[in-house]
């Protein structure tokens, strides 16, 4: 297999790194990666160099910085010459109660997750359309498919980017560009240190592993794991008399 | 978020908040009251505790820095497991120099506990392997230790417990080796006298030894087990792992299923199933230095209440009578474990102030917690312990007393020095007090 040129947006978030653990263990990647934190995407692209990556290059981007966006995006493309991979995984977990009380705070954490997601998938995928070629993966969430009282400005920014890659897929169907839509269900993460773990919480490797072979597979929506297409396809049944009266 | 925590030997509980470390270059979080780092938590008693305190989880520090194929040296975070780090090496012809019996520990845990291997009498402990390590305190200071630069502080933290400052990375020297399997023999022996003879003329041509011995036998048979030898096996013998079923302890059940008669049962059959001449076998490392690593949750075997491990070690000059009173008292209370080992430490000396390797023979194994039965037990194994100017192992003890401790080891009082202010362990509270 040649050597496979893969753009990660948001590398230390944990579930893009256990992912691109695994890419790098595969020899013949080089990566670019992009993140806020200078030190953590340095100490992030050390690692994946010892574990086999061929070159890592660290790029810097706030995406909440939306004027920033295209340059980063440009400079990625040039050094990478080509890029047959592309992984959106920045995020934050906003705090609901606060949501409902203080806009600005809303809006800028719907801007994180799902503007600024959308806008980068939108620059991207011309990128990619231009090329001809390639996977644009991109991180939403099983919190995307319904709105639920404890998390509904997180779900509906997820929603937005679940719409979106399900227009942007139809759009480039037949260029060569694949759209993978990524959604994961309870992932213990730094993003969710604070809740309490059960049954359905999955390791970021597992999931990893799940968003690896959707990208070899091109697939287009993915649950991970797998048992969130069960669970979601009930909930998103359920009709609204009953939705509204149940605490999930 | 207060949790209730427990170590590997699941006695005793401690409620602690648990803060995820995830970034080597920040700087500690901020603490109300103490704290303590722990990697794993593979330890069995109280040294990875901190009851009432902060567990920094350093679990998330799990990266590698730097690797040099031309000399085996590697850099990695604290937090990185010494299993990944063989996945690693091993297929790139490197092998770590010193693992305990378990791969599930982090490298920041076995430099605080200096833990030592099946190598011990030609490698001495893991701390004799660790070039370098960057130590980070509460109050933001960052600490580079070798042999050379901030010797003190090297030595402290060797073996320091975790107490000294978290452990960010460390700078390990591996060992060049042609694959992972091992040339090994296993004999069974009759009786105590004969694992001191075997150690002696195994120690030259061997680089691992260790010998499984039945802890109920008595009268003449008392000691008897089975001696494994080993070295790493010079032709590659299979490029992969045989591979093997994973099992695992489902949940834990209501009593423990170690018992007067099961033990007896098992080690008699262990015994008498072992070849009486040397069988020689191509062995993986994996299930040759991890055996107990293919059973996940093995700890739950003993129950709610779990159990208490207990490793000591004996000077050379007592060694043979020391661990033959140890025996006996064992075998006459009828408890103990399906598991119990010794082995012949070298006279490498361990560079920590607190390193429990010394030269002699260690013998470990564990109880079932019977509560007051096993505790008074475990005490009067202590004294023989403290009589024949041995030492028990503080990775692995819950219940030793603070003077029996001091006794064992002398240079707690230089160590106490270097404690970062605000970190502390149960252990520490308990044997310095």
């Amino acid at each position: 297999m040649s050597e496979q040129h893969i753009l990660v947006v948001g590398a230390t978030s944990a579930i893009a790194e256990a992912t691109l653990r695994l890419w790098a263990a595969r020899g013949g990647t080089m990566l670019y990666l992009l993140a806020r934190d200078t030190a953590r995407v340095e100490a992030i692209a050390d690692d994946l160099r010892v574990r086999g990556a061929t070159v890592v290059h660290p790029g810097l981007l706030d995406v909440a910085d939306f004027a920033a966006h295209a340059r980063a995006i440009e400079l990625a493309w040039t050094t990478l010459g080509r890029v047959d991979t592309v992984l959106i995984a920045h995020g934050t977990l906003p705090d609901q109660a606060r949501c409902e009380t203080d806009e600005n705070y809303a809006l800028r954490e719907f801007a994180v997750n799902g503007t600024a997601t959308v806008a980068l998938a939108g620059l991207i995928a011309q990128k990619l359309a231009e090329q001809g070629h390639g996977t644009l993966a991109v991180i939403s969430s099983v919190a995307g498919d319904r709105g639920r009282a404890s998390n509904y400005l997180y779900g509906s920014a997820k929603a937005a980017v679940s719409t979106y890659l399900s227009g942007l897929r139809q759009r480039l169907h037949g260029r060569g560009v694949s759209v993978v839509t990524l959604k994961p269900g309870f992932v213990d993460t730094p993003m969710t240190a604070s809740f309490k773990k059960g049954l359905l919480w999955a390791t970021p490797e597992r999931i990893a592993h799940g968003i690896v072979r959707a990208v070899d597979r091109r697939r287009a929506v993915v649950y991970l794991p797998w048992f969130w297409r069960g669970i979601m396809a009930v909930i998103r049944c359920l009709p609204e008399f009953v939705f509204q009266r149940v605490k999930l | 978020m207060s949790t209730t925590l427990q170590s590997w030997g699941r006695y005793p509980r401690a409620t602690q908040q648990v803060i995820r470390l995830r970034d080597r270059s920040a700087p500690l979080p901020a603490l109300e009251g103490h704290a303590l780092p722990r990697g794993n938590g593979r330890s069995y008693g109280d040294v990875c505790l901190d009851d009432g305190g902060t567990l920094l989880d350093a679990r998330g520090l799990d990266r590698f820095i730097a690797f040099d194929p031309a000399t085996g040296v590697l850099r990695c975070e604290g937090g990185m497991l010494l299993g990944t780090i063989l996945d690693f090496c091993v297929p790139r012809g490197w092998f770590l120099p010193v693992v305990p019996g378990t791969r599930f520990v982090t490298v920041g845990g076995a430099t605080a506990n200096d833990v030592h291997g099946k190598n011990h009498h030609v490698a001495g402990s893991f701390g004799c392997h660790v070039l370098a390590f960057e130590l980070l305190r509460s109050d933001g200071h960052r600490i580079i230790c070798t042999n050379a630069e901030n010797p003190d502080w090297y030595a402290a933290t060797l073996g320091g417990l975790g107490l000294t400052g978290l452990v960010t990375w460390v700078e390990l020297q591996l060992q060049r080796v042609p694959g992972g399997w091992f040339d090994t023999e296993t004999l069974r022996f009759n009786r105590l006298a004969d694992f001191f003879d075997l150690s002696v003329q195994s120690a030259h041509d061997h680089e691992y030894t260790v010998a499984w011995v039945d802890c109920t036998a008595r009268g003449a048979a008392l000691g008897r087990g089975v001696f494994s030898r080993g070295n790493h096996a010079m032709q590659p013998t299979g490029a992969h792992a045989p591979h093997h079923v994973r099992l695992r302890m489902p949940c834990t059940p209501p009593f423990s299923l170690v018992n007067g008669a099961s033990l007896r049962g098992f080690n008699a059959l262990y015994f008498h199933r072992a070849p009486k001449a040397v069988l020689r076998a191509s062995r993986h490392y994996l299930p040759w230095l991890f055996p107990l690593d293919h059973i996940q949750e093995w700890n739950r075997i003993y129950g709610p209440r779990g159990f208490l491990q207990y490793q000591c070690v004996l000077p050379p000059a007592t060694a043979q009578d020391g661990s033959r009173e140890l025996l006996e008292r064992i075998a006459a209370s009828g408890t103990g474990s399906f598991l119990a080992v010794l082995k012949h430490l070298g006279e490498t000396p361990s560079r920590g102030l607190l390193s429990f390797p010394r030269p002699g023979t260690t013998l470990a194994l564990d109880f079932a917690n019977r509560g007051r039965h096993t505790f008074e037990l475990l005490d009067r194994l202590d004294d023989v312990v403290a009589e024949a100017g041995g030492a028990v192992y503080p990775a692995k003890d819950a219940r030793m007393s603070g003077e029996h401790f001091r006794q064992y080891f002398p240079a707690w009082r230089q160590f106490q020095a270097f404690i970062d202010p605000a970190f502390s362990s149960g252990f520490w509270r308990r044997v310095s007090q």
